[in-house]
């Protein structure tokens, strides 16, 4: 998994709420083997009309917010169909870090599982971040290690997260490798397990 | 000595809990479904690495998102879609290299994921469950905490058989009373989401509970948990009964012989203890609840089908009435419009909220109902009924419902996931309007700049008779005078 230590990048603002996993990555995407080059189908109905023309006005489309890598967004977002497609399409597309008021569940999770960042702030500060990411300047520092936002005009935001998650976000651990050094514990459920539920041996 | 009483879902955490470090647990996980769409970067993420899957025994593998619904006789060869194909093949080679059971395409067990764990025994009372599908939390209906997971979470439990996890928070949602006729658990679930919104859920599990809950058949309370990941919960619970266990009495991965009673107490178990601390607690007054049917892109945009589309501007926030607007600018509808006056296109019966063989005779018996009253489907309605799996479709044609519908104009499909989410062939044309007994009414879900109506299998039979939503209650009685 790709660490994440800091990252300063152009914002997107997209002040939609419930933004659902289809609307991040429609499901003729979902059909390749791969993680990679996912960022084709990325909120294609939103950059895309019927006939594959783009969308000038919807916010990724537009040249001053080229290269973002940051997105930020209305509240809940994520929601919808557990596909990990959505953190890969954004990743694949070059966005780092997204900012809502909210995340659901498992795109949380997914997020963590591959190095993108889900920063919570609180509604008044992501409607000042949103504001300034409208004007001219959209550049953002994001400090994981300190658990701040920087906004355009420097005004600092503090986040809370997990610090299990936050350290192995940092370091880009592989969750799996870690998991496995603890294969004695599993051996030793397992034998417990065949004891208690024996009709769940083959 | 007193202990800490427990809910439901704590008991299930502590029976699975491997390991626990700084408040993230290693969860023993039970059981794991495996499909095609979500599992091929799993598969090869494993090759890279050089690990091997723990338990192939603990998990089961089908073939249902992308799959065509007719012609699955002629094998993945002949479907048409080269990028279904591929991850069809991928799938059916993955197994194999891995030993896993396989239902493909085409096997009378095969069909949705959520449909096919029950109805082979797998699911089982205090079990978790995980798949890669966010409507995992059907199987919380057995009592087993079961929810979706990602594809870098497959592969975890593909390796280990376990689960980094949080632990949630509690809520009981208590359904009191008894559902007046033609209410259904669909009903009784959209008008839970419309109540706590579609994050409301979120950070916790719900345990359902209440007398409308434990009225409910197993294929209802199916139906329920089914829909709590559209309230944002992580996973939905209902304690386990004698339906729970009659219900999987017998099916082909059921404990038997003397295996079945040390279960049985085990099961037994599995329920919150009196007084157990819920952090939330939504009570719902059951008898006052009239068949639903949602109005917008957002699940939680829920009325009753006796009301009027809402006005945006009635909504509290800002980002509230933004929302409506564009919802009802894409859905096509006016403010203060009788919802049932919204003529509809298409109808779909089907997904793994509703395509149980109790759904099939609620429908089933609706359209008999109306061809005695001279009724068919609308000439302007194409209605399709897609069975959840082989094994349903079998038992409907052996009680004659598929002969009901192909009557009265409906096409009967083959199994799979279907227009739920349209990755196959099934979908609607843009601007179509359709009632559907699916899950999620997203924009573009059913295809791009399709309009979805999420409803009951009785009324989107009756939607599909009558060419417009209608209140299945009445709606014969009213037309036919
Ligand atoms: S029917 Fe729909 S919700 Fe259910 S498993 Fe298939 S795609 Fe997912």
């Amino acid at each position: 998994m790709q660490a994440f230590t800091r990252l300063d990048g152009r914002a997107a603002p997209l002040s939609l709420a419930n933004i659902d996993t289809d609307q991040i990555i429609p499901k003729q995407f979902l059909k390749t083997v791969e993680r990679e080059g996912l960022a084709k189908g990325l909120f294609y109905d939103f950059r895309f009309d019927g006939d594959g023309n783009q969308i000038a006005e919807f916010v990724l489309n537009r040249p001053e917010y080229k290269g973002s890598s940051v997105l930020i967004a209305g509240d809940n977002f994520g929601c919808g169909s557990s596909r990990e497609h959505a953190p890969w399409a954004l990743m694949d597309y070059g966005i780092m870090c997204v900012i809502s008021t909210s995340f659901a569940d498992i795109f949380n999770n997914n997020c963590f599982n591959n190095g993108l960042l889900p920063v919570v702030l609180r509604p008044e500060e992501i409607a000042v971040l949103m504001d300034e990411a409208k004007g001219g300047n959209h550049m953002v520092s994001i400090d994981l290690a300190t658990q701040t936002v920087v906004s355009p005009s420097g005004k600092s935001f503090h986040f809370d997260i997990d610090p299990v998650r936050k350290d192995k976000m940092l370091k880009g651990l592989d969750f799996i490798g870690e998991t496995l050094m603890h294969g004695a514990d599993i051996d030793l459920y397992e034998s417990k397990r065949a004891l208690d539920r024996p009709w769940l041996e083959a | 000595m007193t202990r800490a009483r427990k809910t439901l879902y704590d008991k299930i955490w502590d029976a699975h809990l491997v390991n626990e470090q700084d408040g993230e647990a290693i969860l023993y996980i039970d059981l794991h479904l495996i499909h095609e769409v979500t599992t091929p970067q799993a598969f090869a993420g494993l090759r890279a690495a050089g690990r091997k899957v723990r338990r192939p025994d603990r998990t089961l593998a089908v073939a249902d998102h992308n799959i065509p619904t007719e012609g699955q006789a002629l094998g993945v060869d002949a479907v048409a879609d080269e990028e279904a194909r591929l991850q069809l093949k991928t799938l059916a080679r993955n197994v194999k290299d891995n030993g896993i059971e396989f239902f493909p395409m085409g096997d009378i067990r095969n069909g949705i994921v959520h449909v096919v764990g029950p109805e082979q025994g797998r699911t089982q009372p205090g079990m978790t469950i995980v798949c890669g599908d966010s409507h995992t939390s059907t199987h919380g209906a057995f009592g087993a905490l079961a929810h979706g997971i990602g594809t870098s979470e497959v592969e975890h439990v593909l390796a280990t058989q376990t689960l980094r996890q949080e632990k949630a928070r509690n809520m009981k949602v208590r359904v009191d009373g008894q559902l007046g006729p033609g209410v259904t658990a669909k009903d009784v679930a959209l008008a839970v989401i419309g109540e706590i919104g579609t994050a409301g859920g979120t950070g916790y599990v719900i345990e359902f509970a209440g007398d409308v809950v434990r009225d409910l058949s197993m294929e209802g309370r199916m139906t329920l948990c089914n829909l709590t990941i559209e309230g944002g919960a992580k996973a939905g619970l209902v304690a386990p009964d004698d339906k729970t266990f009659a219900y999987i009495q017998g099916k082909p991965s059921a404990p038997k012989g003397a295996a079945w009673d040390i279960a049985l107490s085990y099961w037994k178990s599995f329920v919150s203890d009196d007084d157990a601390h819920f952090d939330r607690t939504v009570v719902i007054d059951g008898s006052a609840l009239v068949p639903m049917v949602t109005w917008g892109t957002s699940p939680e945009d829920v009325i009753p089908v006796t009301g009027n589309v809402p006005d945006p501007e009635s909504f509290a926030t800002p980002d509230k009435r933004a929302a409506a607007h564009r919802a009802l600018d894409y859905m096509g509808l006016t403010a203060g419009q009788p919802i049932s006056e919204a003529r509809i296109d298409r109808v779909f019966i089907g997904s793994c909220t509703n395509s149980r063989i109790e759904d099939m005779r609620a429908a089933a018996a609706v359209v008999q109902e109306a061809f005695l009253h001279g009724r068919l489907v609308a000439p302007h309605v194409t209605a399709m009924v897609v069975p959840g799996s082989g094994l349903v479709k079998e038992q409907a044609e052996e009680e004659g419902l598929d002969a009901i519908f192909k009557a009265a104009g409906f096409d009967w499909r083959e199994p799979g996931c279907s227009m739920c989410l349209a990755m196959n062939p099934d979908k609607l044309q843009p601007g179509e309007r359709c009632a559907s007994t699916s899950n999620r009414n997203f924009e573009g879900r059913q295809g791009r700049a399709g309009r979805t109506h999420l409803v009951s299998p009785a009324m989107a039979a009756a939607a599909a008779i009558a060419g417009h939503l209608v209140d299945v209650r009445t709606w014969l009685t009213e037309e036919t005078v």
